[in-house]
């Protein structure tokens, strides 16, 4: 029985973040945008809320920042992909360089090289059952509300419309620009909450890329979905499941090499694309530029 | 054209100011990455890799395929030289089998993100880089498990002997005569892409496939043949690094030379030839780093920076090129109606 929470804990532990993170990468991408920087989205706001949390010793704050970095360095990856139609797969590539460096240099300038790990005060937790804490709320929270933003409102219908056909949009008079930019900030603001989540509430303290592909786990998991929010969910709370068995299996100190279960969430994430093979689900015009005649 | 000057103004206006606010950190890494003989064959030692990874890359963006798995086939090239190392140390060609191994390994691991794309449509640049991520622990395993060292007291392989590795022209620095690699496939694969059929059906895969499939030339082939030399010249700078400058593998063996040829293959026009050149600039910037790193002024993740912000920049510099032209040929065509 404790070993089955002790799993479920893990998984829900992990899952919160990729399903946060999945949602907003689902609008995203059904908006035409695939978010290759979202590995370094995701780090540099875990730094930040690290940062403030550190300085402030309130992980509300920490959020914030955390909140407040993501917008920004999206703002300017967003200004990039969808203002100047570049390239979406180099430009993530730029920002993931940008914050691992960033986030590094900083670290290192504000704490040293010592390697003393540095403890900042967490959200609370309820300690006696599977350590939940408030954050997990928006697990369940930014999904639903994902779902209903794309599939039951006007915005949603032209953001959908801008991952299809973004010249139909732009022709019915909508601006494809703009939507595709208010997409972004909601992108944004749940990859900041997803990448605080991992400094304020699941390690309490940060390591240099301590992000380690979960970014790019996070965009296997929307591909698998077929970019719809239950599909995304779904793959999400699967991926989280690897995650769980690795903690599982660590601790059960079997013969089989721990480097395994650490590449299970990566392993996992590629058989299932495997899986889901070629599927005409994807967007149209994903990663595909538009620029306005 | 006179707003590209600007931009390139503009770098230069920042490395200035980057010259004026942090005056001896820039001189320190300036020193540092040319100021004599040492200085210099670190910077070519830095530059080898980057440019080696980079061509690499080259071949594979040419083809459309955008491969982000350098990483992981380069430590797959490494991992096949301390492998064939362990299984048979005297082979009559060892160094050859060793360079040899490490492309086939390389090239083998980016075919299998090719064939995963090809037969199940998984997107080439989330499954390299996934790749990336399982070649690690892969890495892992191997130095603490089956390929650890014989007195299995440090997580690494076994040491080349020093004749197995490539000679060095001052037995004081780490330049080794394998960085001439880089030159040699930088012309050879500067003349297969653009000077041979296979290159130009490549390119056109790569450029416009639908023009392709017009002129029947299959697509996924081409995309196979692209992948696959691409992580050979990978793989093979990780056996180039192997036998240069380590002799072994350990877990910080790649301090991630496979993202940081990325800007490098960019920043020199996707030409094999141009990234040769910016490979030496960014093996500088490397090797000033590490001397900012020695005088306690920076953190090697620096670079990473650097390259991110260059890359940006460089971005910027082509969005409004297009922009500019978009804008010329709108006027071309106003004129001609």
């Amino acid at each position: 029985m404790n070993e089955v929470l002790g799993i479920l804990s893990a998984m829900l532990s992990i899952g919160t973040p990729l399903m946060i993170a999945a949602s907003g990468e689902t609008v995203l991408e059904r908006a035409g945008v695939l978010n290759i920087g979202l590995e370094g989205v995701m780090l540099c706001s875990a730094f930040f809320a690290f940062l403030t949390d550190s300085a402030t010793h309130s992980p509300w704050l920490g959020l914030a920042a955390g909140v407040v970095s993501a917008v920004l360095l999206m703002a300017v990856s967003s200004a990039f992909v969808i203002k100047f139609a570049c390239d979406q797969v180099v430009t993530g590539t730029a920002v993931n360089l940008l914050s691992l460096g960033i986030t590094g240099s900083l670290f290192a300038f504000a704490f040293g090289k010592t390697g003393k790990l540095v403890a900042v005060e967490s959200v609370p937790k309820n300690e006696a059952f599977l350590s939940l804490n408030p954050l997990m709320l928006l697990a369940a929270a930014a999904p639903l509300f994902a779902w209903i933003l794309l599939t039951k409102t006007r915005w949603g219908l032209a953001a959908r419309g801008c991952g299809e056909s973004p010249e139909s949009v732009s022709a019915l008079g909508f601006s494809v620009i703009k939507t595709r930019l208010q997409a972004s900030g909601f992108a944004a603001v749940c990859a900041g909450i997803a990448g605080s989540y991992l400094t304020i509430a699941q390690t309490n303290s940060f390591a240099p890329n301590m992000t380690a592909g979960i970014g790019f786990v996070v965009l296997a998991a929307v591909t698998f979905g077929r970019w719809s929010i239950a599909g995304t969910v779904f793959a999400s709370l699967l991926i989280a499941l690897g995650y769980g068995a690795q903690f599982w299996l660590k601790a059960k100190q079997t013969a089989i090499p721990y480097q395994l279960f650490d590449a299970l969430p990566y392993l996992s994430a590629l058989i299932a694309l495997i899986c889901a093979g070629r599927s005409s689900s994807a967007p149209a015009s994903l990663a595909r530029p538009f620029s306005p005649k | 054209m006179k707003r590209q000057l600007i931009f390139y103004a503009l770098a230069a206006a920042i490395a200035a100011a980057a010259c004026l606010i942090f005056g001896d950190s820039v001189s320190i890494a300036a020193r540092g990455a040319f100021a004599d003989s040492f200085a210099v064959h670190r910077t070519l030692v830095k530059s080898a890799p980057l440019a080696l990874t980079a061509i690499g890359l080259i071949v594979a963006w040419r083809g459309g395929m955008f491969n982000i798995g350098g990483e992981g086939q380069l430590l797959m090239g490494a991992l096949a030289c301390a492998l064939i190392y362990r299984l048979a140390p005297n082979l009559p060609f060892e160094r050859a089998a060793l360079l040899a191994g490490s492309a086939i390994a390389g090239g083998t691991y980016a075919l299998i993100a090719a064939i995963l794309y090809t037969k199940r449509g998984v997107n080439i640049v989330i499954g390299t880089i996934l790749l990336n991520f399982i070649a690690m622990q892969i890495v892992s395993y191997a130095v603490r498990g089956p390929l650890q060292e014989p007195t299995h007291s440090i997580p690494q392989t076994a040491s080349l002997p020093r004749e197995l590795m490539f000679g060095r022209p001052n037995p004081q620095t780490d330049l080794h005569w394998g960085v001439l690699f880089a030159p040699v496939l930088a012309v050879a694969c500067s003349i297969w892409l653009f000077r041979t059929a296979q290159g130009f059906r490549i390119r056109l895969v790569g450029s416009n496939f639908r023009a392709a499939r017009a002129a029947r030339i299959d697509a996924d082939k081409h995309r196979t043949i692209c992948m696959g030399v691409s992580g050979a010249i990978i793989g093979l700078a990780g056996g180039i690094e192997f036998l240069g400058t380590t002799g072994y593998l350990y877990d910080g063996f790649s301090p991630g030379w496979g993202f940081l040829g990325i800007p490098v293959a960019l920043l020199g026009g996707l030409h094999p030839l141009g990234a040769l050149a910016s490979a030496f600039g960014f093996g500088a910037i490397i090797a000033g780093t590490k001397q900012l790193e020695a005088a306690g002024r920076a953190d090697s993740s620096l670079v990473f920076a650097i390259q991110g912000a260059a890359l940006l920049l460089f971005m910027l510099a082509q969005a409004v090129r297009t922009s500019s032209l978009r804008a010329s040929s709108r006027i071309v065509e106003g004129s001609d109606a």
